[in-house]
């Protein structure tokens, strides 16, 4: 993958800025100055000295962002790391990735957060790291939310496991709300779901294999709605899996609960089913579910109920997935297959347009961590990815970007090629 | 027929055919069992490593008999005294036999869907002994063998399986093949014991033994093991003999004969009355004679269809 440069003058000729409140696409050509938007419009290129890439037929949109990634380091360097995680985002047309703090050690101190930062310099890709909310991940103290909050932490959670006591989970969103952060909550009811490998369902009785029952989920967003209307904290579900989940997040909201949540794109697209013939590349946490609950996730996104598309990156090493079943950890990667799940099922599939689908891709995420919108604007910072969301391209692991190749979507044929990125003062463009 | 499989991994969604040509071919190697010097040549210079992961007595031995019945070469292996304790993969494990130019791996596991696993690892037939929760399909196999011994039919069979279905692999297999085969399949054990959505498989469930007794023109009686207890899946082991246990009375009140099967170890006391196992209604050791021939049987057809059996 070729490296991102210095965007001092550079034009991106042919695309069409996206509208993403309207839908309205306005043939724009844009010209970067110094890392800064110079010109909107119309560019002649007759006497131009910069560089000129050209991104006919892509739209422009702000900068994707993933809010749920695992980048794996420290700890697990040989499954990922904050560079080749940068690597993958760049191929999944990501500016922005949020990374989860079950790292070894985890991210519940500033020195963990400062180190990711000290990795992440002079990337094009811009991390804004999510810390732990307990001190060790153990759910019994929270940790140091002020401290790990100047150092650059967006939320708090303990992703990959639940904050499965109440009473911390209380106290992280009352002290989280100090500093207008939200606490993101993997919502399982650890007592319901032990030994789970798949949805307890049909197709977990036909396979014999141990089930975790959507009312563990759901008994758990259940708790943390109620806990963040009692304290007025703010409350993100991470990675909505069920009916009732989405259910029981869109009548707290009604009821002016702050909440938000996303899905990832395995859950809008696999079921179940996919789980028959026991491919471990199907084992994933929450587990893939019915064809009913797809579709109340769809119906999710499409009301607003789910503002967040993100993917939930999880690398493994293809020897800890080559196992049986039960042996196998959970997760899948999802960097660089995102965006082309959600345009070849959402967009093609005729569940969002287009404008809707990128906004669960840009403005939701950073609506959700509170953070300031992008805005694509004569004068500001660029971040803005050049995306043609026409063109279909065939997913083949052996060439993806991450460290490791746990993908169920290996042949897939997807929609979306990414064309460009600039962000932080730096460009990249696939073609070189 | 030909039988055109290379791995034996589950009943479900084997044809009646194939399940036909199996136990049919299973009769003859019954026959074979019978005579003087029950052994035949048929699968020399086949090699078939036997992979337990797990304990079993019954099982292993009974395959090793069929093995060496057919005059195949084999080699065992299991999981308390290999390399798995210092923590090999299963993988490796199987690659390494193959290694060993092994014809087919007979594979019991601990874990659902190892034995499709290993399908995908192999250039070798697999046959799945058992594993999980998911299958067990020549217990499958052997139970209907049975059946149809007993009965001369399958078809329109009622057959009550009895106990813990969620973590039966036979419940499954015979679910499966019993189904296919056109015998009618009853569930009955504690809710607790019951998998979610078992109806969509096609079968009625009842949590009552006395129901399922007076339907029945046979009970599959399932072993109960003690550790279910322990994870509070039925109050104790007294509980489940007064709600569940197979015993004499109950038959007697139901006034009718009715065929018992268990796939053993038999918990005499717990899951079946003790004299009960031993009486006429019980087909249970003619079920581990018929478990030889249904794995010579299966040996046999996959040899055939892997190109094992040209020139023998």
């Amino acid at each position: 993958m070729n490296q991102p440069k210095p965007a001092q003058k550079v034009l991106f000729k042919g695309g069409s800025l996206l509208d993403l409140d309207t839908g309205k696409e306005t043939p724009e050509d844009i010209l970067i100055v110094d890392g800064r938007i110079a010109e909107l419009g119309k560019v002649e290129i007759a006497s131009f000295d910069g560089e000129v890439i050209d991104v006919s037929g892509a739209v422009v949109v702000p900068g994707l962002m993933d809010m749920h990634v695992h980048l794996r380091e420290p700890g697990r360097e040989d499954e990922e790391t904050v560079e080749t995680g940068c690597r993958a985002a760049m191929a999944g047309g990501f500016t922005a990735v949020c990374p989860m703090p079950n790292t070894e050690p985890p991210a519940d101190k500033r020195e963990v957060l400062d180190f990711l930062k000290e990795r992440a310099a002079g990337q094009l890709v811009e991390l804004f790291p999510i810390a732990a909310v307990s001190k060790g991940r153990k759910g019994e103290e929270i940790a140091e939310m002020g401290e790990l909050v100047e150092a650059g932490a967006v939320a708090f959670s303990d992703d990959g496991d639940p904050v499965h006591n109440a009473a911390v989970m209380r106290r992280a969103l009352e002290y989280a709300s100090m500093f207008g952060r939200p606490v993101i909550d993997h919502c399982q009811e650890l007592t319901l779901s032990a030994g789970g490998v798949m949805n307890e369902g049909f197709v977990s009785t036909n396979l014999g294999l141990p089930g975790m029952p959507a009312i563990a989920e759901e008994i758990m967003v259940a708790r943390d709605l109620f806990l963040a209307k009692y304290t007025g904290g703010k409350l993100h579900i991470a990675h909505v899996s069920t009916a009732g989940a989405v259910e029981l997040i869109r009548r707290a909201r009604a009821e002016g609960v702050q909440v938000t949540c996303e899905v990832t794109p395995h859950h809008l697209t696999l079921t179940d089913e996919a789980v028959v013939g026991f491919d471990t590349n199907t084992k994933m946490n929450p587990p893939l579910r019915t064809a009913a609950d797809v579709e109340a996730l769809r119906a999710g996104l499409r009301d607003g109920t789910i503002q967040v598309i993100a993917s939930d990156h999880a690398p493994h090493a293809i020897e800890e997935k080559e196992v049986e079943c039960a042996a196998a950890p959970f997760g899948i990667i999802g960097l660089e297959t995102s965006l082309g799940l959600v345009l070849r099922e959402l967009v093609d599939g005729k569940v969002l347009s287009l404008a809707q689908a990128l906004r669960a891709m840009t403005v939701g995420p950073r609506a959700a961590l509170g953070l300031e919108q992008v805005k694509i604007a004569k004068g500001a910072m660029a971040n803005l990815s050049f995306i043609d969301p026409r063109a279909e391209w065939v997913v083949d692991r052996s060439r993806l970007h991450s460290k490791c190749r746990n993908t169920p979507f290996h042949g897939w044929k997807l929609r979306g090629l990414v064309l460009a990125l600039c962000n932080k003062g730096l460009f990249w463009c696939a073609g070189g | 027929m030909e039988f055109r499989r290379k791995h034996l991994l589950e009943l479900q969604g084997m044809s009646r055919e194939e399940l036909t040509l199996i136990l049919d071919t299973a009769e003859t190697f019954r026959e074979v069992l019978e005579r003087p010097i029950p052994k035949v040549p048929t699968l020399r210079a086949v090699t078939v490593a036997n992979v337990f992961f797990e304990p079993s007595t019954r099982t292993r031995l009974s395959f090793e008999l069929a093995e060496k019945r057919l005059s195949a070469d084999l080699v065992s292996f299991s999981a308390a005294t290999s390399s798995v304790l210092k923590g090999e993969t299963l993988k490796d494990t199987a690659r390494n036999i193959e290694a060993m130019k092994v014809d087919m791996v007979v594979i019991r596991h601990s874990a659902a869907g190892a034995p499709h696993f290993l399908s995908r690892c192999l250039a070798a037939s697999v046959i799945n002994a058992g594993d999980g929760c998911h299958e067990h399909p020549t217990q499958g196999l052997l139970d209907m063998m049975t059946l149809r011994h007993k009965f001369g039919r399958l078809e329109g069979l009622k057959v009550a399986i009895v106990g813990d279905i969620e973590h039966s692999r036979v419940a499954r297999s015979n679910l499966h093949g019993l189904r296919t085969m056109g015998a009618e399949v009853l569930l009955c054990g504690p809710s607790t014991l019951m998998p979610v959505e078992a109806e969509r498989w096609g079968v009625a469930v009842t949590h009552d033994l006395d129901e399922a007794i007076a339907w029945a023109d046979a009970l599959n009686v399932l072993r109960i093991q003690r550790e279910r207890q322990a994870a509070g899946l039925f109050p104790s082991l007294r509980e489940y003999h007064a709600r569940f246990g197979v015993t004499r009375r109950r038959l007697e009140r139901a006034g009718k004969e009715v065929t018992i099967l268990h796939p053993g170890p038999i918990n005499r006391g717990v899951e079946i009355e003790s004299d009960l196992a031993d009486s006429e209604f019980s087909v249970i050791l003619d079920q581990v004679t018929n478990g030889v021939a249904v794995r010579m049987a299966v040996l046999y057809l996959l040899a055939g269809a892997q190109g094992a059996l040209q020139g023998s």
